[in-house]
């Protein structure tokens, strides 16, 4: 079983002992533990079960590569499925549970996939649940769903708060190893801004647990004294807990921190997404162990030699009692060396190699170690954990020499380098026969946006291996990228160190090489995803030649880990089986994030209030108190219309129309846009931006005009007031407003910067308020100041002038048809305004009237809507708006597009009222039917409704729609569509619906 | 995300600052244009793999519509400059030929 | 306007309304100095504030200043300057309705917008002004002394705006930037 060890453990704080519980046992660990340590200190052998076959697992890494050892924590609000524990920080009080199994860890009836284990090798779900199709719906896809899937998905909204923070720097330096700190001396010593991320809380890599000696002190002192003085750099930034997740273009780097972890409910952010921008990246991101093939390494129990050193030495963990060592490389000796150190039991240390004769084996071998080479593990005993393992030849098939009990099993199959940062932006690999891994191609790295290199790796992510070329692999790696970023770099000299020299790796990619088929079928590549050596090789019977597409038929390296165990194994095997060299089969590739980044993180802040901001008026307070249902229009919010206590939404749009047709309505107009343009040549601008002449508008006037994109479809439109000579006040739509502004900059920035124009958007300067019907002269009189008589201010002019105290400037147009004013005040002085003209107002009984009203009011008066007549495929002359396409001007934007023939098909459909035969309302976007079918057998259409209403001041269902040569049509009655099937018969007549002659308005 | 700086203010603005506006120095054609002359200015565009001219405009910033050299492929970036320009000016040209000196123009802005 | 309570060092303030003047002109003229000396303002260099006896100067783009004066002056500044600048392309208009202005200030303010603006604010200096966008909203803010700013953004988006500064704001203890 593993125990806890009586002394040792140099991360952990044993008068700090911490509760925890695992599956509802309570259990105890260490403050600094993980739980995984935590877990195994308190022998939880098992943690998990596999993906597929719910094969029963344990912990294999410590850290963040580990693959079982997943577990769902918290619950509620503070639920997160799918941590590693290998990294995640005890904390008091932590509930965790396994994953992955029903109905208990130890009695799994998922685990029946091991019996038919057979039947599900690679490709298995692609090749069987195709046919027969109705199964899929009904038996396979449930059953799937049922035991697929590794932690289960949150259900309540996170009560965790997450934050972004951006960060600029000259030099980012990825990893807090000694390479990562030496490379950060060199390049603080320059003098650079130099930010370092370590993603442990502590810091120093896998030195201290390996026992170099550096400048003639201990790893972990030397680590010390790099910290202290990086400390008094006021250059440099030290962040624990903080990993690079991701490389992007031009040295964009996201990072995330774990501030609060899992401490529920506390204010201070869970994570923290760092957003950084630096010249150059330094990864030191160290290297991962590789585990080896062999028949049952996924029992609890088999585990990472360089996982066993961590745990021993930090954590203070014996694995078991007994503890055999199988490698195929020096460094896993260390493992032995510290074990029996510890005072455990080692016996055996079994070596692929024909010999073993490198300083460290000799050591092993001194302090009483029995060493045997040329051997293998035919069999790891046990089920549920190790109980022992059965050994063999390794160029043998795999006939069982000798039997060992032990309750551990430490394989080595030698180190990867971290190289995923290198590759995130585009940098290359190269494969390198001595070392058997994939190392950084220093001629083919990621290009920053000077062209030149943007990410070194430095030490072991480097291919570097030892501790002396490591420390001076990180100081040239820092020169260069201080040179690169443009500073100069310090004269600084590596740090000296001694290690134990290492005898060459020999590659083995099964255990033993000529294992057959019944024992490839238990040897496991990927235990995430359930993928075994036998289906790589099945994938390469079955003809898959690229990694890519073998790993997407087998799911190796697709699961939450991203294969950081089991790229290269199932890539050798892959390479073994297709006969070509490693190289020649490639790697697959690396893309962010490094390890999972919470969802939260990404979001940020932006959640809740601050989800999206929300546009409010001056005026919106009122709205609000007063019954308001709301619109979204953009980000604005506007009343819709005003509830009344009994009312129904379409009671209040009716009221609200009648009200402002027979005494007097208000309309919180300040969302439309209003862009001042100012210039000689203002009025040369205007009649390239506008279809009609606005250059020849009289100042004190107001002109309606439209807006096209050069492709010739109308964008918005708007009343244009001309101020004086020199300047205009164009109104746009409230979609329109930062939009025509940008249209128009973008003329005159990029096309016409000749002309002395300048533009400014003043929308929220503003706050205007319309003031509408046949009473609305008396209530605006009733304020006192200006003339506003018919008169002084007749219909389309505009004064300025104080009404009431309010400097104003009043525009007499109209969107309803009515008689109509629109008073536009400085927006801090809006809302008194506003308050004060429902005060004037009482007594000629007006009411504010929401966006539907609008909407109503203009569709019975004829006026289109852009956004509702028009989609971006339409032009002016589809609305009959001839009227305000200049034909005089020899250009505007749009005119040469309105000359083409599609432009100028008179097949074209155009704009007409529809009135329903029986007075019904039409469906919106109904379709008028025509002759025949189409050539998909469609029925034909000859026009769709674009608005339609029930009119209170008619009292029957008014309507406009494109119709094939409508004009042309008056009279003629049309079916269109409904939903469900059936047809409405409408009768095509003029738009205008109410008051034609115009004579209200113009009261 | 790339990072581009902005010629007006000055400012190494990222993407979400900026906005992107297509290919640079296009020829307006008017209400006198041809049928395919026209066409093509409304729809022709280059998409080479390589060096690109390309408009941006600092939206999130100083406003300003700038234009920028760039390669497409591996997002190096030659330089920016001034919006109201209808041909690269030579300072740029040269930075470009500086590190690719096979380039040549497609159909290229007239130097 | 509601006041944001201080958090965590960090004190985020609506302040009260101010006029403000956007002038559009070319900066590079001498006219358009000598019109801003006219009326008691400065010409600021690039992505700089000047102060001045009338009000500040806040450089927005190579033809646009933004001008922060007393409140209710704003429309006359901007004929003021018109009037100095008679003759002179330019454009001269009272914004400062349209806007809200927020004091952050205290040990952690860098940090408080560093969170929420994808500026280099380590490298920020009094007297310095960026244009940019704080979170999803477009702002302008400028160092008015040591940890303390003072930022701008359209008056539709206060609230949001307003909540926004207070979250960054909190928080900000043990971070450090390069």
């Amino acid at each position: 079983m593993s125990t806890r060890l009586a002394s040792g453990g140099r991360l952990i704080d044993r008068t700090n002992p911490i509760h925890f519980t695992f599956n509802g046992k309570q259990l105890k660990g260490y403050a600094g533990d993980t739980l995984a340590s935590a877990l195994l200190g308190a022998d939880q052998m098992l943690v998990g079960r596999s993906f597929k076959y719910h094969r029963p697992r344990g912990i294999v890494a410590a850290g963040p590569e580990e693959p079982n050892a997943l577990v769902n924590l918290g619950d509620g609000a503070f639920f997160e499925p799918n941590q590693r524990t290998t990294v995640t920080p005890l904390r008091t009080g932590m509930e965790a549970a396994s994953q992955n199994h029903w109905p208990s860890l130890d009695y799994d009836v998922g685990a029946l996939n091991q019996l038919i284990g057979r039947a599900l090798p690679a490709g298995f779900y692609y090749k069987t649940f195709i046919h027969p199709r109705p199964f899929w719906k009904h038996v396979f896809e449930p059953f799937i769903r049922q035991s697929a899937g590794l932690g289960k998905a949150p259900k309540d909204r996170d009560g965790d708060v997450y934050e972004h923070l951006y960060a600029f720097c000259d030099v980012l330096v990825v990893g807090g190893g000694v390479a990562g700190l030496q490379a950060a001396l060199a390049a603080g010593a320059s003098g650079l801004r130099v930010l370092v991320l370590e993603q442990w809380g502590h810091w120093g890599g896998r030195a201290p647990v390996d026992g170099a000696v550096i400048g003639g002190q201990s790893a972990e002192d030397w680590v010390k004294d790099a910290l202290d003085r990086l400390d008094r750099m006021e250059n440099v930034v030290l962040r624990a807990q903080c990993q690079a997740s991701g490389v992007y273009d031009h040295g964009y780097v996201l990072a995330t921190e774990t501030v609060s972890g899992h401490t529920p409910g506390g204010a201070t952010p869970r994570a923290r997404l760092w957003r950084i921008r630096t010249k150059q990246i330094i990864a030191a991101t160290g290297a991962i162990e590789r585990p080896l093939s062999f028949y049952g390494n996924d029992v609890p129990g088999v585990i990472l030699a360089g996982a066993v050193r961590d745990f021993v030495v930090n954590w203070g963990i014996s694995p078991g009692d007994r503890t055999v060592v199988v490698t195929n490389n020096d460094d896993a000796y260390r493992t032995a060396i510290c074990l029996r150190e510890a005072g455990l039991a080692v016996p055996a240390v079994v070596d692929a190699r024909p010999e073993a004769t490198g300083a460290l084996p000799e050591k092993a071998r001194a302090l009483g170690i029995r060493v045997l080479t040329g051997s293998a593990i035919a069999k790891v005993k046990g089920k549920k954990r190790v109980e022992g393992v059965a050994l063999c030849l390794q160029l043998g098939e795999g006939a069982v020499t000798e039997e060992i009990a032990c309750e551990a099993v430490a394989m080595s199959g030698g180190w990867s380098p971290v190289v995923h940062l290198w590759s995130h932006c585009g940098g290359k690999l190269v494969w390198d026969d001595a070392l058997a891994m994939f190392r950084p191609d220093a001629s083919r790295p990621p290009l920053g946006a000077d062209g030149g290199a943007m990410v070194r790796t430095a030490g072991t992510a480097n291919g570097v291996m030892d501790t002396p070329a490591v420390l001076a692999d990180a100081a040239a790696a820092a020169a260069d990228a201080v040179t690169a970023a443009g500073g100069q770099p310090a004269d600084v000299t590596a740090a000296k160190a001694e290690d134990e020299p290492e005898a060459p790796i020999l590659p083995v990619w099964i255990m033993p090489q000529g294992a057959g088929v019944a024992m490839r079928t238990k040897m496991w590549l990927d235990f995430q995803n359930d993928v075994k050596v036998s289906d790589v090789q099945l994938a390469a019977r079955e003809g898959y030649e690229s990694v890519e597409h073998t790993k997407r038929y087998t799911t190796l390296g697709m699961a939450t880990d991203q294969g950081k165990l089991s790229n290269i194994n199932g890539l050798a095997v892959l390479s073994q089986s297709l006969d070509k060299p490693i190289p020649q089969v490639g790697t697959t590739t690396f893309r962010p994030p490094y390890t999972p980044v919470p969802m939260g993180a990404i979001g940020g802040e932006a959640r809740g209030d601050l989800f999206q901001p929300l546009r409010r008026t001056a005026i919106h307070d009122w709205h609000e108190r007063n019954g308001a249902t709301w619109e979204p229009v953009g980000h604005w919010r506007r009343p819709y219309c005003y509830l009344r206590s009994g009312e129904s939404v379409h009671q209040a749009v009716e009221r609200e129309v009648k009200n402002t047709r027979e005494n007097v309505g208000m309309l919180d107009a300040s969302t439309l846009g209003k862009v001042l343009v100012k210039g000689p040549d203002a009025g040369k601008f205007l009649d390239l931006i506008y279809t009609n002449m606005m250059s020849s508008l009289k100042p004190g006037r107001c002109r309606y005009g439209l807006i096209c994109s050069e492709n010739g479809f109308l964008m918005d439109d708007g009343v244009v007031a001309r101020i004086d000579d020199e300047t205009f006040l164009c109104h746009t739509t409230t979609g329109g407003a930062e939009r025509i502004h940008a249209h128009m900059e973008e003329w005159l920035q990029t096309e016409w910067w000749d002309l002395k124009v300048y533009a400014l958007n003043l929308t929220e300067q503003f706050a205007q308020i319309a003031v509408v019907g046949p009473k609305a002269r008396k209530v605006l009189e009733s304020l006192g100041g200006m003339d506003l008589s018919r008169e002084a201010l007749p219909f389309m002019a505009w004064s300025e002038g104080e009404l009431g105290g309010f400097p104003v400037r009043v525009y007499r147009i109209s969107f309803s048809g009515e008689l109509s004013f629109e008073l536009a005040v400085p927006a801090n002085r809006g809302r008194e305004l506003w308050d004060r003209l429902i005060k004037a107002g009482a007594e000629h009984g007006v009411m504010p009237y929401g966006t539907e009203a609008m909407h109503v009011l203009r569709a019975e008066k004829g006026y289109i809507m852009i956004g509702e007549e028009s989609d971006g495929t339409i032009i002016p002359q589809d609305l009959g708006l001839d009227w305000a396409i200049s034909k005089k001007k020899a250009d505007y934007i749009g005119k040469r597009a309105q000359m083409r023939s599609h432009m100028t098909d008179p097949s074209r459909w155009k704009l007409v009222g529809l009135e329903t035969v029986d007075g019904s309302v039409l469906p919106d976007g109904a379709y008028a039917v025509g002759q025949g079918r189409n050539e998909n057998g469609q029925q034909n259409a000859i026009g769709r409704v674009t608005s339609t209403y029930h009119s209170p001041t008619l009292g029957r269902g008014i309507a406009m729609g494109l119709i094939l040569n409508g004009p042309d049509r008056m009279g003629e009655v049309l079916e269109f569509t409904k939903i469900g099937g059936g047809v409405v018969t409408a009768k095509i007549v003029g738009q205008v619906f109410y008051d034609p002659e115009g004579e209200k308005l113009d009261a | 995300m790339l990072l581009i700086e902005c010629p007006y203010c000055g400012v190494k603005a990222e993407e979400t600052e900026l906005a992107a506006g297509g290919e640079a120095h296009l020829t307006r054609h008017g209400p006198d244009s041809a049928e395919e002359a026209f066409a093509a200015y409304l729809f022709d565009r280059l998409n080479p793999k390589g060096v690109h001219f390309e408009r941006w405009r600092h939206v999130n910033g100083c406003g300003k519509w700038f234009h920028c050299a760039r390669d497409t492929a591996t997002l190096e970036v030659f330089g920016t400059y001034s919006a109201q320009t209808s041909a690269p000016p030579q300072t740029i040209l040269d930075a470009i030929r500086a590190r690719r000196p096979d380039w040549k123009p497609a159909n290229a802005p007239a130097e | 306007m509601r006041d944001f309570a201080e958090t965590s060092g960090v004190r985020v303030e609506a302040l009260p309304p101010a006029g403000m003047v956007t002038l559009r002109g070319d900066l590079s003229d001498p006219r358009l100095g000598d019109a801003l000396n006219a009326v008691g303002l400065a010409l600021p260099d690039r992505r700089r504030i000047a102060a001045g006896s009338a009000g500040s100067t806040v450089w927005m783009s190579p033809d646009e200043l933004l001008v922060v004066c007393g409140e209710g002056e704003d429309r006359g500044l901007a004929a003021r300057l018109s009037e100095a600048l008679a003759g002179v392309h330019h454009l001269a208009a009272a914004v400062g309705d349209a806007r809200v202005r927020f004091a952050i200030d205290g040990k952690g303010a860098r940090i408080a917008l560093a969170k929420i603006a994808p500026a280099d604010m380590a490298a920020f200096e009094i007297g310095e002004v960026r244009r940019t966008r704080v979170a999803q909203v477009a702002a302008a803010f400028w160092m008015t002394g040591p940890d303390a700013f003072e930022l701008v953004c359209f008056r539709s988006v206060a609230d949001y705006a307003g909540k926004l500064l207070a979250s960054a704001a909190g928080n900000v203890e043990g971070i450090a930037l390069p």
